[in-house]
Parts: C-alpha cells; structure tokens; sequence
C-alpha cells in the first residue's frame, strides 16, 4: 500500500480500513504494521525483493516520505484500528533527507510507548528502526524478529466481556 | 500564554470510567500553543482512551471538537448540538481549567478537566516551556531589571538572593535559575546596581489571588 | 542600650560574644530540651531556639524560647516567613514579648521542598529584609505595619542570618548593608569552613563601615566526622567546605575523628578572633550540644562575662 502526503485523518481512514478487511494475514496471526521512509527502508524493502528475501506476510508496509511525517496519531490510529505491532523504519542517523525527520520520529515513538505503557499495551509493540536503502538483508530481519517479538507479546487481548 | 500539561490517562481514565459516550473538547488557544490541549492532542487523547476502553472491553464513543477558545461564552454555544442533542454524558475538556468551568456552566451535564493548568509563562525552546507570572496583579519587573522575583524567585524574595544561591543555581533545584543572580547580573549590565542597595518594601498582595477573586472591568467597552 | 537583652549587653560592653543553638524536638518531650539547654547552661550568651528548621516539623520555637526563659536562659527567638504571613508574624512577636523573649533573628527560612511535608504551602508573605523593619517598626515606633499604635510596645535585639559564601559574592555585603539600614542589631554568619573567603568578605563589610553598625558573629559548626564533613560540601547549598577540612579528617582513624573535628573547631574560633570587624561566635554544634562546652573552654571563651 501506498500513501504519500495524506491527511491525517484520511491517512488514519486507509490503515483502518485495511486491517478491517484482515489484511492478507491468517487469523490470530499478529498483524504489524511498518511506516516505511521512502529514501531508505522501503527501498530496502524492495531490494528485499529483488534479492528475494522472504519477509513475514504478517508486516504491511505504508510508505512515508520521510519517518519524520509519522505523527503520533498515526501510530495511535493503527493500535486502534487493530495492529498488533507498529515500527517505523527511518534512515540511519545523520543521513535524513529532510536533516532531522527520522531523530523527531525517535521521539514520538520514546513519547508514544509511554502512553501504550499507561493504558497497559507492552511498549515493546512500538519501535523504531533505522535502515538505509541498500540493506534488504536488514529490512527482512527486522521484518522477521519483530514478528517473532509481537507473536510471543501475542495479539492485543481486546476484551469482549 | 497559559501553560497546562495533560493529565496522567490513568486519572482521566478514571473520571470517564461510568460514560459511554463522551465530548472531548479542545482549545485553540494558549494550550494549543503549549500542545497539551489542542486538535492534535485531543485526537491523541481521543484515540489513546478508545484503545484503552476497547481493550477494558467497554468501548466509548468520544465527540472531537476543539474550540476557538474556551475562556469566552460565545464559542462554549458552539458545542451545545453536540452536548444537548447528541446524548453525549459528559464532557472532558483540553482546555485550562477556564475552559471546563465555562463549560460547566453553560451546561448540566458532568464536565471533567483533562489537563493540569500548571503556570503563566512562555516557551524556552521547542517543547520547553517556563514560569514567568503568577498574577499578582501589580507588575513591578522594572525594578529588577526586567526579571520577575515572585514568580522566578522559589521563595518569591524582594530583596534577594538568600544564602542558597549557589553558582547561578537555586538551592530549590539545580534546574532552577536563581532569579536573583540573574536580576544582579542584569543591573549590572544595565548600570544601575545601585538601585538594588535599597530595601524594597513590604509589597501589597491583595491585588493578588490574595485579595479574593479578581475581575477586571471596562466600562467603554460594556454593552 | 535598645533591648537590654543580656546578648545586646555583652556585644555593648564590648566582650568577644557568644550564642548557642538549640534544634527543639520532633515532639512534644519537654525534658529533650531541658537537656539540651542544661549543656549551654552559663557557656553562651544566648541561645537560638531554630524554627522548623529545615523545613522539618519540630515543637514551636515560642514554646521552648518560654522554656528557657523559664529555666533562667537567653534565648534567641527564630522566626520565618516561610509559614506566616504578616498578620500572624506581628501577633506572634506581641505574644514572644510577653513571654519574656528579648531576642528575636529575622530569617526567610529554608524552602520547604527540603522539608517533610513538601506538599505545603509556603507564605513567603515578607522576606528576611521586609521583616526586619516590622521588628524595628514595632520597637523604634510601637506600630504595627500599617502604622497602628500597639497598646506596649514589643522591643527587641534584632537579629538575621547571613551569608558571605553565597553567590553572587560580591553582592553579600551589599546585602549585609541592606540588612543594617532595615533595622538589624546583630548578624549571625552561615558555618564558616573557607577562612580566606570568609576574611575577604570581612574586609569589604569593615572598609563599608558596617561593622560598626551592627555586631557581626561568626557561624562555627564542628565538623563531628568525615561523613558529615562530606555530606556538608556535597549536599548543602551555599557552604563552602574547602578540601583541606576532609584531608584532615580522612587523615586520622574514624574513632578520632570526632577529637579532630573539636581541635578545627577550636582552631577556627582562634582564627576568627583575629578579623577584625568580628563581635563574636554562633556556635551551631548540631545534636552534638554536650561537646560545646569543651570547644569553648579549649577556644578560651570560657568563663562567660558577667553583664548586669
């Protein structure tokens, strides 16, 4: 999927309604959700591709023009909308392409994980990463381990009672 | 600007635990300036509290708005299809505490506070903000080289520094600036030490908080 | 003679002063200050009875300046800002004089973000400045602040703390100056530990005339061990503790320590008798009030003079 400079709400509106439909992932599997700049790691994970690394079908990427255009809201409205886990994958430190987007989204995810921490969602279902445009071997493994980390977490128990 | 912080989600997770359905309602005014209480916060906040109902299996539902201002009855109308039609039970306000009075006031239903109003200051740097004022209603900076010694001041000295004062620092906190290092630093620079040789008198507070509620008239500008 | 306090009489009659301290309790056990007050029985001047210090719930300082008035002792009355606004300051002064009390030491107390009950309220209503012309208004006017006659007037020795190893350092005696032309009789220093520091801030307070218009006493707190010495350098704001006093103690066994820290303390007040501008000593020998009388002996203060 991709989403380029939408609004705020409408951008909110496309990540619910993709996790609404279930997405492409099996039932009970954890469903991830990754904002993906688009001068690195979602390059990277089109080298992932052409490499033809495999990467979990759990992990649905949203293209971001750049990691600094993450807002807070966007990582609440995945939560919201049904994820299991949300990364953000930024470039490496010092090498923004607009100076200092990916160290703002650092700090909203440092922000963020401690209002999950307060409503009793792990913060570890909320990270940040940062991969440069060359590294598919590195957006498949982040891919992998996070994963592999919000399926030991287990799906978000939202409670039916 | 007012400065205000939002409460911890646990204690508005508290006020809102009995409602189904609620208003949240922000302010464009000084707390947007200062983030704690304007459309993006309240979007936060709104979403923040229906992930944490939902997971508690009782979901809310929550009304955005947020307002020009809270602070001034005309826009506290502009919520009244919402509060009175659309069976919200209560209201939370972004506002600081003006804006959750004024809205108690106009209407009868339950109305909760979702920020701290915390001081009367301004901004340092990005996500910095400081105490500068604490209203008591009779300015008297100019003596001090432009520097407020009740409110910058921890134990609001008019013939300062005490003994604490300790390499620029108060003794309160090494966070904190000694405003009387900073008031002597200042008239020195603008040549006029001496005026801080005198003993400035005992000061009249009840033009502050002191003197009970303040209000403030104009007459020509009456209807 | 303003008061006729036995302090203001022996600082006229030109002796070397000297006042003690006394900490009342966390309580309500009158006998801790009989106690107390027995070991600076006939070695000090006058005694100053601290008033929450620290900002530290302790028995009303009116209370046990009374105790000893009753048990024939001088006390110094300490009264802050930091709990009372001017209303209840003036009415407590009126009742202190009633009781007997003749001294009374001006201070704008220590914040209570230090105390154990951070939660409070502070006043803050005067400052130590503002609440020295309420004491010389009261004495030199019998009136009120806002100029009300008091049927009896309430005249005291007038009394406030200084600092002369706070910052800025250049503005202390300025303050010290200020303090003179609201009204003070007499200044008792912050423990003196930096000798230099404190000889310089001397020089300037003479060569401004000040120590001749009001009694300056030097502030002395023997240090009882390297640990306190540490924690004094460390963790009290606006004290100077040079080096030199932790080598020292660092040098000798810790069961001598103690003995070390009487032999500075003794050293100190020698010291000091020798700046000029200097009237006398405040010794602050905290908790440790049964040891002031071998400090004072070895220093030569004692026997106290007699002043009538």
């Amino acid at each position: 999927m991709v989403v380029f400079s939408y609004p705020i709400a409408l951008l909110a509106e496309v990540v619910s309604v993709e996790f609404q439909n279930g997405g492409t992932s099996p039932v009970e599997e954890p469903r991830i959700i990754a904002f993906c700049c688009m001068y690195c790691a979602y390059a990277a994970a089109d080298a992932a591709g052409s490499m033809r690394l495999n990467y979990p079908p759990n992990v649905h990427i949203v293209l971001m023009p750049c990691s600094g255009r993450v807002d807070d809201l966007f990582i609440l409205k995945a939560f919201e909308s049904g994820a299991d886990g949300v990364y953000i994958a930024g470039c490496e430190e010092g090498s923004c392409h607009f100076v200092s987007g990916n160290l703002r989204a650092k700090r909203r995810v440092f922000f963020l994980k401690r209002i999950l921490e307060e409503i009793g969602i792990e913060p570890e279902r909320l990270e940040m990463f940062h991969i440069s445009a060359s590294q598919g071997g590195l957006f498949a493994r982040v891919a992998k381990e996070m994963t592999e980390k919000v399926r030991l977490l287990g799906i978000i128990k939202w409670n039916k009672s | 600007m007012v400065v205000a912080e939002r409460k911890p989600i646990q204690e508005i997770m508290e006020m809102v635990a009995g409602y189904n359905k609620i208003l949240l309602v922000g302010c464009k005014g000084c707390v947007t300036v200062c983030c704690a209480g304007g459309t993006k916060e309240v979007g936060i906040l709104a979403s923040t509290l229906r992930i944490a109902r939902k997971k508690e299996g009782k979901p809310i539902e929550i009304v955005e708005r947020t307002l020009e201002r809270q602070c001034d009855p005309e826009y506290i109308e502009q919520v009244a299809d919402v509060v009175e039609r659309d069976g919200v039970e209560a209201v939370l306000s972004m506002a600081c505490s003006v804006g959750p009075q004024y809205m108690a006031k106009r209407y009868n239903i339950p109305v909760y506070p979702s920020l701290n109003t915390t001081f009367i200051g301004g901004s340092l740097e990005h996500g910095v903000w400081a105490e500068f004022c604490q209203a008591c209603g009779n300015c008297v900076i100019h003596h001090f080289g432009g520097i407020c010694p009740v409110s910058r001041c921890s134990k609001s000295l008019f013939n300062g520094p005490c003994g604490g004062s300790s390499k620029g620092k108060c003794e309160v906190s090494s966070e904190i600036d000694c405003a009387w290092q900073l008031i002597y630093d200042r008239m020195i620079a603008l040549g006029k030490l001496d005026e801080l040789t005198k003993v400035f008198p005992v000061k009249d507070w009840s033009t502050s908080r002191d003197g009970g509620p303040r209000k403030v008239v104009r007459e020509d500008m009456r209807l | 003679m303003k008061v006729g306090s036995k302090l203001e009489k022996v600082l006229a009659a030109g002796h070397f002063a000297v006042t003690g301290e006394l900490g009342p309790p966390r309580g309500a056990d009158v006998e801790v200050i009989r106690k107390k007050a027995e070991h600076l029985r006939g070695i000090v001047d006058s005694i100053n009875v601290t008033d929450n210090q620290t900002s530290v719930v302790r028995m009303c300082s009116m209370a046990v300046c009374k105790l000893l008035v009753d048990m024939g002792l001088e006390p110094n009355l300490q009264m802050t800002c930091r709990d009372r606004n001017r209303i209840a300051i003036q009415s407590d002064l009126l009742g202190a004089y009633a009781l007997g009390i003749r001294n009374v030491l001006c201070l704008s107390g220590d914040h209570n973000k230090f105390g154990d009950h951070p939660q409070a309220k502070n006043v803050f209503d005067l400052d130590s400045m503002q609440l020295i012309q309420v004491v010389r208004k009261m004495r030199d006017e019998g009136k009120l602040l806002n100029g009300q006659e008091c049927e009896g007037k309430a005249s005291f020795f007038i009394g406030a703390a200084v600092n002369p190893f706070g910052d800025p350092f250049d503005f202390r005696p300025i303050r010290l100056a200020k303090k003179v032309a609201a009204g003070v009789d007499f200044v008792q220093t912050q423990c003196i530990y930096n000798m230099d520091k404190f000889k310089e801030y001397m020089r300037r307070v003479v060569d401004m005339g000040l120590a001749e218009k009001c009694y300056i006493l030097a502030g002395i707190t023997p240090l009882k061990s390297l640990g306190m010495a540490r924690y004094m350098a460390k963790s009290v704001p606006g004290l100077d503790v040079p080096d030199y006093y932790i080598k020292r103690l660092q040098g000798v066994p810790k069961d001598k320590q103690a003995e070390e820290g009487i032999k500075m303390a003794v050293e100190q007040i020698q010291e000091i008798r020798e700046i000029p501008g200097v009237a006398g000593i405040h010794l602050m020998a905290i908790e440790w009030e049964h040891k002031a009388k071998e400090i004072l002996e070895r220093a030569g203060l004692l026997p106290r003079p007699e002043v009538n």
